[in-house]
């Protein structure tokens, strides 16, 4: 009956197939964390070269030698980057939205992102037909819908990129937070842009009924976004409320309640990343306030952690992908389009802020202008959109493809590196010492009450009016409903000094002062 | 409404209030037609009980501190002049008045005018310090009762311990401008698009 020979180690053999694709993500992460402690271990490289472009340049590297090895490099999937890349960094940066900048500027960055995002869909996208048509032979097939396609894919400014240039320069934080929020409200444009042309273009006509349904999609997509994130935001909140018998799955559910968001957001089409950010923002406050200290800065670390290594993840695949991509390279096409959106892109902000620049208090100066139209960097965002796209609809993906790369690279690149030394040159201001002081925090709301109280003299209802009846009315219901116990009642100075004191208390300690203590 | 209210106003007033304030033209005429419907007796002055009809401002923690500030020393009414020179402190700041001559004086929207402004709502006795009391009296307006006076306490000893440099257990002025928060120092009601 023994057919078959028995082996001198019955049980040891190599079955690598079935842990092969556990080991090989395994195997990537780890060699994003090692790249990413690499970098930062070399003295002086990270203050010449942003990291992003390091790690693509690791990334072309590997993919140059899985490919000398005779394997095909892995492609970053849309479906993987959507999934499982994206979410982690737009989590960390809604978590951690610094919403009292963000709600200050909204109006600009609204601006920025809605209108300037289809200046330059519709810019590049309109331009670059012009080029086609004139280019002759193998262009000439691109029709209009494509061409304005190509151009909404291409005109959004990246989040991961701009977080990951951004987070080193120390910018100031009015720039930081309009290029950002410009960058993470952008979605709501690009998505509607995408599946509107993608539709079009395969039925091949548009009406004027067409635009505006296109219009009410966008409202739909944006608003609903936010709608479900706020929900999921407000159901975290409440579980959060009845967690204290059971802290350690306090972390899990700021994650899955928010991942859900996204993920119910995306089954609809809407924006999830606008999902996401509204679900952080919400969740943040009540959140904090029910859970325990260490569950907060497990939270905390844990968003840190994910975001940092999908963002190396991303990078790396980025320069792996463009080794592995099907490339199609066309000198018109590539340098038309990178010309284009440069231009663009400086026509928008310039023509934006003279517009802006009427309503605005603080207004824009020439030199954050140029830091804006500048620091409006192209990621993986753009080249997953168009890997999605399919060759039977698109014959031209691979010319896109190699296009959408290099304008990736130009503006990763070129801008990514010289954008430091520029702001050095230009005098831009840094952030400040980000210290928060208590002093600080009672003026702060000293103020806000103070003009709260001065524009409803002047018969004005501005922002401090309606950001004063929003406090109100959270303290009233929300905050009852949303927040167990003592805490719901506990105003944010007292919250405040909480925190300072704890997080001075620990420095105390750590530093070995504990034991002079009397 | 507006015009017949802008029709009591005479032009040189205007001009006059314009060179004081740094208002525009509609800025005036809006504020004033705000001011004339605040005038419940019709004598073109305000009284206290006038600002305190104002729904939203009795339910400021600072309401009664921002209605005195409008009040001269030991006086209980408020003309037009008056009142649009305590608003000029909440005036946006513009670019082209940044770099305006310097000898031509502070004008009331300056950075310390305005920081000045805010630190007379701490200082009741105007001694140019915030004491400890004063200090207190603040914080429970803006936190409300249910928290304990010891708590305040040591969260008003805090702040003193903070900004004071000079050792007196008080904030001065000059204290009071160094620990400002940076982005907060333009206190600038949006009065912009007020025309």
């Amino acid at each position: 009956n023994h057919t078959q020979s028995k082996k001198p180690f019955p049980v040891l053999s190599l079955g690598y197939d079935h842990v092969r694709l556990p080991f090989e993500i395994s195997l990537w992460v780890l060699l994003a964390s090692l790249m990413k402690l690499g970098f930062h271990l070399i003295p002086r490289l990270s203050s010449i070269v942003p990291e992003s472009c390091l790690l693509i340049v690791v990334g072309l590297l590997v993919g140059g030698l899985i490919k000398l090895v005779g394997e095909i490099p892995p492609v970053l999937e849309s479906k993987i980057f959507f999934l499982y890349l994206l979410p982690p960094i737009i989590l960390d940066a809604g978590y951690f939205l610094p919403i009292r900048q963000f709600t200050e500027n909204l109006g600009t960055i609204l601006m920025f992102a809605v209108v300037g995002t289809l200046w330059n869909a519709f810019f590049v996208g309109g331009l670059l037909y012009g080029v086609c048509q004139l280019e002759g032979h193998r262009l000439v097939t691109v029709d209009l819908l494509s061409c304005l396609l190509f151009g909404s894919i291409i005109s959004a400014v990246d989040p991961v990129a701009v977080l990951a240039v951004f987070e080193e320069i120390h910018i100031n934080e009015l720039l930081h937070i309009l290029v950002f929020g410009e960058s993470l409200l952008n979605d709501a444009v690009t998505v509607v842009l995408y599946h509107l042309f993608e539709e079009y273009s395969s039925v091949g006509s548009i009406t004027v009924m067409d635009v505006f349904l296109g219009i009410v999609c966008f409202l739909v997509v944006s608003l609903g976004g936010i709608v479900v994130g706020a929900i999921y935001g407000i159901l975290a909140a409440f579980t959060s409320r009845f967690t204290s018998h059971t802290r350690v799955i306090e972390p899990l559910f700021v994650f899955v309640y928010s991942y859900m968001a996204y993920l119910s957001a995306e089954v609809f089409h809407l924006s999830g990343i606008m999902a996401l950010i509204a679900c952080g923002a919400v969740m943040r406050p009540y959140v904090e306030a029910n859970i325990s200290h260490k569950s907060h800065t497990t939270i905390k670390y844990f968003l840190k952690m994910w975001s940092s290594v999908s963002d190396t993840l991303i990078f790396i695949f980025l320069g792996v992908s463009t080794v592995a991509g099907p490339h199609e390279w066309n000198w018109t096409f590539v340098m038309a389009t990178l010309i284009f959106c440069l231009v663009a892109r400086v026509l928008g902000v310039v023509g934006l802020t003279f517009v802006i620049n009427k309503f605005r208090i603080i207004k824009l100066t020439s030199k954050d202008q140029f830091i804006i139209a500048y620091g409006g960097l192209r990621g993986a965002i753009a080249f997953s959109l168009v890997y999605l796209l399919k060759t039977e609809h698109f014959p031209m993906r691979n010319m896109f493809l190699t296009a959408i790369i290099t304008v990736i690279f130009f503006t990763v690149f070129v801008q990514g590196m010289t954008i430091r030394p520029l702001v050095d040159l230009l005098a831009v201001k840094k952030k400040q010492e980000t210290k928060r002081s208590i002093n600080e925090e009672i003026h702060t709301q000293f103020l806000d009450h103070l003009l709260t109280g001065i524009e409803d003299i002047c018969g004005h209802y501005g922002h401090h009016h309606w950001k004063d009846k929003l406090n109100r009315f959270n303290k009233k219901y929300v905050k009852k409903c949303l927040i167990a116990g003592e805490r719901s009642k506990e105003p944010q100075l007292i919250a405040f000094y909480h925190k300072m004191e704890m997080k001075q208390a620990i420095e105390l300690v750590e530093s070995g002062g504990g034991a002079k203590l009397p | 409404m507006g015009s017949r209210a802008s029709s009591l106003l005479r032009e040189e007033d205007i001009e006059e209030i314009k060179k004081q304030t740094g208002f525009s033209h509609s800025q005036i005429t809006r504020l004033y037609s705000r001011f004339h419907s605040l005038d419940k007796g019709e004598n073109g002055a305000l009284s206290r009980e006038d600002f305190q009809r104002i729904p939203e401002l009795a339910i400021n923690p600072l309401g009664d501190r921002i209605i005195n500030a409008f009040f001269p020393e030991g006086e209980d009414q408020v003309n037009f002049r008056g009142f649009m020179r305590t608003l000029a402190h909440f005036r946006p700041v513009e670019d082209n008045e940044k770099n305006k001559d310097p000898t031509s004086g502070e004008p009331l929207n300056s950075r310390t005018n305005k920081l000045f402004f805010a630190f007379q709502l701490y200082d009741l006795d105007r001694d140019d310090k915030i004491s400890r009391d004063e200090l207190l009296q603040v914080l429970r307006m803006m936190v409300g009762v249910n928290i304990s006076d010891e708590q305040l306490g040591s969260i008003a000893d805090r702040t003193i311990q903070e900004a004071d440099t000079n050792g007196d257990m008080c904030i001065s002025f000059s204290e009071f401008t160094k620990v400002m928060p940076g982005k907060a120092i333009d206190i600038t009601a949006d009065l912009q698009n007020g025309a």
